[in-house]
């Protein structure tokens, strides 16, 4: 039989490991998976590249992970953000390595990593100083700039439902990058609000099919960044 | 600015708006017009800021504020927003400009400052992959300097991509000549506008 749900938050994190590529979904706080990201820090893993469009807000969640100094490289579009203060000061004092991508060519290499494409070209950051030192070659009188797929050992991300066999469905614009951070890592973590029977889920309106999902666990009410930034909280 | 952009938006386009003044253009866009609009966190046909209590944390734009979704709206995800941007099925793109070059070249991401933190969003992939770019901005930085100019000196978001400049001084187009003149601002003339911009402007 096939049960992917892991009953314990710790558990589910629980063989990453120091030196570990780690996505994480989440466009700011809409998708961001903080329980994960907070068992994460409890397991002390540390030395982890991660991938993410921002570097969090506040001190909580991926903010706070990075704050208990268990990142050393972070591969974002974004890492300036309101509430964002941790990650700043980490790499102006050089403590912290910063891998800066357009943040289409981000989804776009995740992608590819998930679906077994090595590398792409595209147009985006060409004649920019973020395409030197790339390969740069010309397709039907256009330039385009070589860029790499991107695999991770694991992603953490955050769902609406989710079943037994892993098929996950969404809310709204909390999709952003678990779809294809789940295809991208070679075991993809999710924390769902609701878990469902099988064949709840509509076929026809499964977002992430379960063969893209390793595990499972249920966060029925999950915290909320902006919430947690408001009452200046911080984890631990 | 953002009103004056608007009128240029036509029946049925697809547009994807900037972070701050353009996100304004959705306000101005004329009666019997529907535009679907595009944020590249992953939604077509963002609507109005929620009323209160109506609020979700995860319906978001890019920019990070709490929006809507019209009816017949859609959600998808990053590699799909971005397939939209990178595919050419965005028909305009409003952004924010530091600078824009006579050759349409634009700036708008990092003042090259050694001391900042980069962050480019979408910026680059939007320049590069939707078929027209307008720009609106101040014709000229809080210092005065001017904004439209010869060559940026400011790191490049992409090159020969913007096509018209709506300014608190006039609409400009770029062109093969370089700046022409569209239209000035009420109260504005030739040689102010001209005075304030850092290379010739071929008049309307």
């Amino acid at each position: 039989m096939i049960n992917k749900q892991i009953s314990s938050i710790h558990e589910a994190v629980a063989d990453i490991h120091d030196g570990a590529t780690v996505m994480i979904g989440g466009f700011g706080e809409a998708g961001s998976p903080i329980e994960l990201i907070h068992a994460l820090i409890d397991q002390g893993a540390k030395n982890l590249t991660v991938i993410n469009n921002n570097t969090g807000s506040g001190h909580v969640g991926l903010a706070a992970l990075i704050e208990n100094k268990r990142v050393a490289k972070m591969i974002c579009s974004f890492p300036r953000t309101a509430n964002s203060t941790v990650f700043p000061e980490l790499y102006k004092s050089g403590n912290i390595e910063l891998e800066l991508v357009p943040q289409g060519t981000l989804a776009e290499r995740i992608r590819a990593g998930g679906a077994g494409i090595p590398a792409f070209y595209t147009a985006t950051s060409v004649g920019t100083p973020l395409c030197e030192g790339k390969e740069i070659r010309a397709i039907n009188g256009r330039d385009y700039v070589l860029e790499y797929g991107l695999k991770a050992d694991f992603s953490l991300i955050k769902c609406l439902k989710a079943d037994r066999y892993g098929n996950l469905i969404y809310n709204k614009t909390a999709r952003n990058f678990a779809p294809i951070m789940a295809m991208a890592a070679t075991t993809a973590i999710v924390q769902t609000k609701e878990f469902v029977e099988i064949g709840d889920l509509d076929p026809e309106i499964i977002v992430t099919p379960g063969i893209f999902v390793d595990r499972v666990v249920i966060v029925a009410n999950p915290l909320l960044e902006s919430d947690l930034v408001k009452a200046e909280r911080s984890y631990p | 600015m953002a009103e004056r952009a608007a009128q240029d938006i036509p029946d049925g386009a697809y547009v994807n708006l900037g972070i701050g003044i353009p996100e304004k253009v959705v306000r101005y866009v004329p009666a019997g017009r529907e535009v679907i609009y595009h944020t590249e966190n992953g939604l077509l046909g963002m609507g109005d800021t929620p009323e209160a209590g109506q609020e979700d944390p995860e319906l978001i734009n890019a920019g990070k504020r709490l929006v809507t979704a019209i009816p017949g709206a859609a959600y998808f995800h990053h590699a799909d927003s971005f397939a939209m941007i990178r595919g050419q099925h965005i028909d305009i793109c409003v952004l924010g400009a530091m600078q824009v070059s006579q050759n349409g070249d634009l700036a708008n991401w990092s003042t090259g400052d050694p001391d900042a933190i980069p962050a480019v969003g979408g910026a680059m992939d939007l320049v590069a992959g939707v078929k027209t770019i307008y720009v609106i901005t101040q014709h000229c930085t809080r210092s005065g300097d001017a904004k439209l100019v010869a060559n940026c000196s400011f790191p490049l978001t992409g090159q020969a991509v913007v096509s018209r400049i709506y300014t608190d001084l006039g609409v400009i187009d770029v062109t093969d000549d370089g700046f022409k003149l569209v239209e000035l601002a009420p109260g504005v003339d030739f040689d102010y506008i001209q005075a304030r911009t850092g290379c010739p402007l071929l008049a309307a």
